[in-house]
């Protein structure tokens, strides 16, 4: 089995390639989940970048967070085409069944509700990702059975 | 290459991964197998198939039959009668919703009607991981030609005779564009092809991406045979994680048959393709924050001119191309540019693919020539609003469009005439909006996106997108003044003017068409405090 992959081997890899910084935080994150204020420090050190740059790009993209968050990340969409189909229905069910906000945790760290502008599957509208995986045609009685497959 | 008595394809898009369909397909395999008819039957993941809500589809050929949707305890049954004993099973038939017509033929089943397909030639029809299915279907012979038998200076003017213009919303004539940069004088260049699809409502790019990944390497190709780069990047939205796999995939395989690397068919032509990966940022879409974001940098847009044909990608001539503007790219070289005119309209050749959502039948996926009725896309291809209620709106070309009345449903869908209605065709987009919704609602929910997305670099945008939100959700919560019509309008057009790039100038598009047609439904918010459609709970 290969080893844990650490930021410094992600550094190495990339090494003297500025242009590669997205990347590099895709995969930083990939890894430890957000992005520590240790790891931006490395990753300005490594590229030599002012720590500014490198917090500034983390924190214009929103894939990327400087926050920790829970093991599961749900991405609500509330674009227009999720809007006119009853989006505003999934959220309420997302926060009843989990027992928080939006934008919030739960307690035992699982869940992380988020919301996303459109995520390009509107032909199976309203729509939400947990973690990488799309789930559409969504309806809130089906929200239970979807969640109980990440607790 | 083997013989097989029928093919099955099934549907591997995103929206259907979802609905299932890796199970489908695997338990089609294993019951295939079981049957003893592994050597007989061929199964196929295939791009998407059209019908987004119906899935997972499978169609079995060379009958073409439409299945969907289609559960793993269905595989059995389709597999024991259909491809065992050659009998249909009627129960699974994709039926047209709500008319219940029956979609039997994939060649032309019965909501295709007036479409045509150029851009989607592929999609659905072969397995996008296979390079020989690309080639088995002319894939590659265009490039092919460009290199062997035309000077680059032929194969630009080629484009230019075809009228094509660009398919990314903001309709430049791509011939032109490809011109500038091979006039402009440099050591490098490069062809960017612009795979962000952030336009809510649109994934056409996604679905060309996932079906037919090939046709975007060869279109680059062409391109960057055309205006001398040696180098391109196709940037893909960070969220697209099956596009990123099969445009990886599709890269890798190019590059194992010589069609992409040093010395393409020997004609000494060099030319290679990284993929980048956004991060979710809208505005990466506009093509010089696409460029930031390559070089590694927040996505904020520049300053134009100069324009990124001669100043782009670390400083050099860059031709940014839309994923349909590209694909278009190899049928119009094979065919020609006569062939290309012979669809669509005088000022706007060629198709249009749409994404059709909202409240409308069927929605999904259609391929149309340019200028065919907003009428005809949601009546004859689109099947209808649903559930018995009334058309209200359309919005074209995404959250940034206008929106339409029904007295303007007859407008052609093109560049020029849409434009000409205060809205715009954009990405292809096609939001269906049935009389259950409040025009202040909707409205607040287009300004929440802008909001969101404003990079915050120019103040028009970003000052202007935060005060309309907040006005739209005064007036939704029954707090509108009389003075706020007025105030909307004049910021809406200090925005137009001023802002720094598209998102800015665009994003008032919607308000201004709303304010024109549905001026009433403000007002009953603002004088009377009632919401007419009972949504905002006044
Ligand atoms: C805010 C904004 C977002 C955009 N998003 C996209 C996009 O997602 N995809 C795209 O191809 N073009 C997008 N564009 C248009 C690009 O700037 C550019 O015009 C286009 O990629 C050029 O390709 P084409 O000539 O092939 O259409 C956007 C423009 C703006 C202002
Ligand atoms: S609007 Fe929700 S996925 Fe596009």
């Amino acid at each position: 089995m290969a080893g844990i992959i650490t930021v410094d081997d992600i550094l190495t890899k990339y090494k003297g390639r500025p242009d590669a910084l997205i990347d590099i935080l895709h995969e930083i994150q990939d890894v430890q989940g957000f992005l520590s204020d240790t790891s931006i420090i490395k990753v300005a050190e490594a590229l030599d970048l002012p720590a500014s740059k490198v917090y500034g790009v983390a924190t214009f993209y929103s894939l990327f967070t400087v926050k920790p968050r829970g093991r599961n990340v749900i991405r609500i969409c509330e674009s227009a085409p999720c809007h006119v189909l009853g989006a505003t229905a999934i959220i309420n069910a997302l926060e009843k069944e989990l027992g928080i906000k939006m934008g919030e945790t739960t307690g035992d760290g699982k869940f992380t509700l988020e919301y996303t502008s459109c995520i390009g599957v509107c032909g199976v509208a309203p729509a939400i990702m947990i973690n990488e995986v799309v789930y559409g045609n969504l309806t809130p009685d089906k929200i239970p059975h979807i969640l109980s497959e990440y607790r | 290459m083997e013989f097989y008595r029928s093919h099955v394809l099934v549907c591997g898009g995103t929206p259907c991964v979802l609905g299932g369909c890796k199970a489908v397909r695997d338990a089609l395999i294993g019951e295939i197998h079981r049957q003893g008819l592994s050597r007989e039957i061929k199964v196929v993941e295939t791009g998407c198939l059209g019908p987004c809500d119906l899935g997972p589809v499978i169609v079995v050929y060379p009958e073409g039959t439409f299945y969907g949707p289609v559960k793993v305890e269905d595989v059995p049954l389709i597999v024991e009668e259909h491809l065992l004993k050659g009998r249909v099973v009627d129960r699974l038939i994709a039926r047209e919703r709500p008319a219940e017509k029956e979609i039997v033929k994939y060649e032309a089943p019965s909501y295709l009607g007036p479409q045509k397909r150029i851009v989607l030639r592929n999609c659905g029809l072969i397995d996008p991981e296979s390079v020989e299915e690309y080639i088995g279907r002319d894939g590659y012979a265009a490039l092919g030609r460009c290199l062997s038998q035309m000077k680059p200076g032929e194969v630009i003017d080629l484009v230019k005779r075809s009228g094509l213009v660009g398919r990314g919303g903001a309709a430049f004539p791509t011939g032109l564009k490809w011109e500038f940069t091979a006039k402009a004088d440099a050591d490098q260049k490069y062809i960017l092809c612009n795979a962000d699809e952030g336009e809510p409502g649109t994934f056409k790019d996604r679905l060309i991406l996932e079906g037919d990944p090939h046709s975007i390497i060869e279109g680059m190709a062409i391109a960057g045979y055309a205006v001398g780069a040696d180098k391109g990047f196709v940037y893909i939205r960070g969220e697209y994680v099956i596009s990123i796999e099969r445009m990886q995939k599709a890269i890798d395989q190019a590059r194992r048959l010589g069609l992409l690397g040093e010395n393409i068919f020997g004609s000494g032509f060099g030319f290679d393709i990284e993929i980048r990966k956004g991060a979710g940022a809208y505005v990466c879409g506009e093509e010089t924050a696409l460029i930031e974001s390559i070089e590694g940098g927040r996505g904020e847009p520049r300053i134009k001119p100069p324009y990124p044909g001669t100043h782009g990608l670390w400083g050099k001539p860059t031709v940014v191309n839309n994923v349909e503007t590209l694909a278009n790219i190899p049928p119009i070289i094979l065919n020609g540019p006569e062939w290309f005119r012979g669809f669509g309209t005088e000022r706007c050749p060629g198709t249009k693919v749409f994404t059709l959502t909202g409240d409308i039948n069927n929605k999904g996926l259609i391929e149309v020539p340019m200028g065919i009725t907003l009428r005809q896309v949601i009546y004859e291809i689109g099947g209808g609003i649903p559930g018995g209620r009334e058309f209200k709106m359309a919005q074209t070309g995404g959250t940034s469009g206008g929106c339409l009345p029904r007295e303007l449903l007859d407008v052609p869908m093109d560049y020029f005439s849409l434009a000409e209605a205060g809205s715009a065709l954009g990405s292809g987009a096609l939001l269906i909006m049935d009389d259950s919704h409040c025009i202040v609602d909707i409205a607040r929910c287009f300004m929440k996106f802008f909001r969101h997305e404003s990079c915050g670099k120019c103040t028009p945008c970003r000052e202007g997108t935060d005060r309309l939100y907040e006005i739209m959700d005064m007036v939704s919560s029954g707090r509108g003044r009389a003075q706020d019509i007025d105030l909307m309008t004049e910021l809406a057009q200090v925005m137009q003017r001023a802002s720094l790039c598209g998102l800015g100038q665009a994003a008032p598009v919607p308000v201004l068409t709303m304010l024109k047609y549905f001026r009433d439904e403000f007002e009953a918010h603002i004088a009377d405090r009632t919401c007419p459609t009972g949504t905002c709970g006044l």
